[in-house]
């Protein structure tokens, strides 16, 4: 009896990885051609975004005292791509820059996120407009 | 100027791209530091009311804050008319452009109370009540009997001449008028959506879902959201006397103030509008400089109604972190 319930654990826990991994989009980045061997530099394609992070991943990867180069395009304007290229100095790859600074965008946004909360909360603001200050 | 300041100058501006990045220039760890961009990153609120917010974001990149401008007007979800069933219409608008003045009515919904439509259901299933508000039109003019002897106003001759957006009316389904506690309407009542004559009616329903302002700007939930940077104004000789109340008009009201020695100084150079009038002027030729902070941004965001300005803010911070989160789990395929 124990043994069956063990079994049907695990099975349970292989379809919640299934699950979760049905729910991220396998085609959404991808890895264009162009990269070294060594992994320290590449080019990826996102599908469905634009400037709006482009712009922004491009900024915080440049941040990174690991990363020589950053850059991003958007190839056409009518095709929803997003191309973007890390080069390293060799002691990260590319990948793992990607990776930091997608982390380092999330913590930026907590950061404003609980930062606007505290400063509504605290109050004291006008709440009728003033049009000198617009 | 120091390195932060966008250069405002006759006809041109200089210094505009940021150059806060490691091994940049010898001086400065310029590497992304949470705790330092805690500690610096600064919001100040100068006024929130039901439906404009006016706020700045200071040390942050433009990068950051074009993105929240951004996916405030084309990536926070609210709703709008998608769908408009005409039963009757013998009024003189066409069907489909009354349907675009349908559609394009800013309406009072909650955006969290529903659900996104599956668009690859089949269409007679796409629409339940956990997607789906449907507005109802019903509307038939008729003459006044008590109309005013010799009145030309279509309002007093007339019933119903006038069809307004507030005309609209809420159709729960289902269990919505539990979930709904406040009504869906329209945010402004008193949009005109079309004029009728007697004998002529509407009959209509319109299903309103969810949707991003970069599908349609329907679902836009702002009317406006835009950034402006800090002005910078800076006096490097002084200004005297006459010449001073001349520089003082070269501004808007507020920005420039005289001391009580007849000298001009910057009051307030929030309120500048950067119109480089001072620069036209032969006499205040190396007497000023004009520039932007280029790190501090003046926020003005304008909702239409669904949402509190405020709570769009706060909803594009979390449409771009999901964002990265998202494509951080991605698996990066070849």
């Amino acid at each position: 009896m124990a043994e069956l319930e063990d079994v049907s654990m695990v099975d349970e826990k292989i379809e919640q990885v299934e699950e979760e991994e049905q729910e991220y989009d396998l085609d959404k980045i991808k890895l264009l051609p162009g990269s070294s061997d060594d992994g320290s530099a590449a080019s990826f394609q996102i599908i469905d975004e634009d400037h709006t992070l482009g712009n922004a991943l491009r900024y915080i990867i440049m941040k990174n005292p690991e990363v020589e180069f950053c850059g991003y395009s958007i190839p056409h304007p009518s095709e929803n791509k997003l191309n973007i290229r890390i080069q390293t100095y060799g002691s990260i790859t590319a990948v793992e820059a990607l990776h930091q600074g997608l982390d380092n965008l999330t913590e930026l946004c907590t950061v404003i996120e609980d930062k606007f909360s505290e400063k509504i909360e605290a109050g004291g603001y006008k709440t009728v407009e003033t049009t000198n200050n617009i | 100027m120091s390195d932060n300041i966008v250069g405002i100058e006759y006809n041109r501006v200089t210094n505009t791209s940021s150059t806060d990045f490691p091994g940049h220039s010898a001086n400065g760890d310029f590497s992304w530091d949470i705790e330092k961009f805690k500690d610096s990153f600064d919001i100040q609120i100068s006024y929130i009311t039901e439906r404009t917010a006016n706020f700045d974001l200071v040390n942050i990149d433009t990068s950051i804050a074009n993105a929240f401008r951004r996916v405030m007007i084309a990536e926070v979800p609210s709703v709008a008319a998608e769908a408009v069933y005409m039963f009757m219409n013998t009024s003189v608008i066409q069907d489909e452009v009354l349907a675009h003045r349908i559609g394009l009515i800013p309406l009072k919904v909650d955006p969290d109370l529903l659900n996104w439509v599956d668009k690859t259901l089949d269409e007679n299933e796409r629409y339940t009540e956990e997607n789906t508000v449907v507005l109802s039109l019903d509307v038939v003019c008729t003459k006044n009997s008590h109309a005013p002897k010799n009145s030309t106003n279509p309002k007093e001759l007339y019933k119903n001449a006038h069809i307004y957006a507030k005309d609209l009316k809420f159709e729960p389904q289902g269990g919505q008028a539990e979930r709904f506690k406040i009504k869906p309407v329209a945010a402004d009542p008193d949009i005109l959506l079309a004029k009728l004559r007697p004998g002529q009616e509407i009959s209509l329903r319109a299903h309103c879902i969810l949707g991003i302002g970069s599908d349609h700007a329907k679902f836009s939930p702002v009317a406006t959201a835009s950034y402006r940077l800090m002005p910078v104004i800076n006096i490097t000789e002084p200004i005297r006397g006459d010449s001073a109340k001349r520089f003082q008009k070269c501004f808007p009201s507020g920005v420039i103030g005289i001391n009580k020695n007849g000298e001009a100084y910057v009051k307030d150079a929030r309120k500048d509008t950067v119109s480089r009038e001072v620069l036209r002027h032969e006499e205040f030729n190396g007497k000023v400089k004009l520039g932007r902070k280029r790190d501090h941004f003046i926020f003005n965001v304008e909702s239409t109604g669904a949402m509190s300005p405020e709570e769009i803010f706060f909803k594009s911070v979390r449409v771009l972190k999901n964002k990265a989160q998202y494509l951080r789990n991605c698996p990066i395929g070849q």
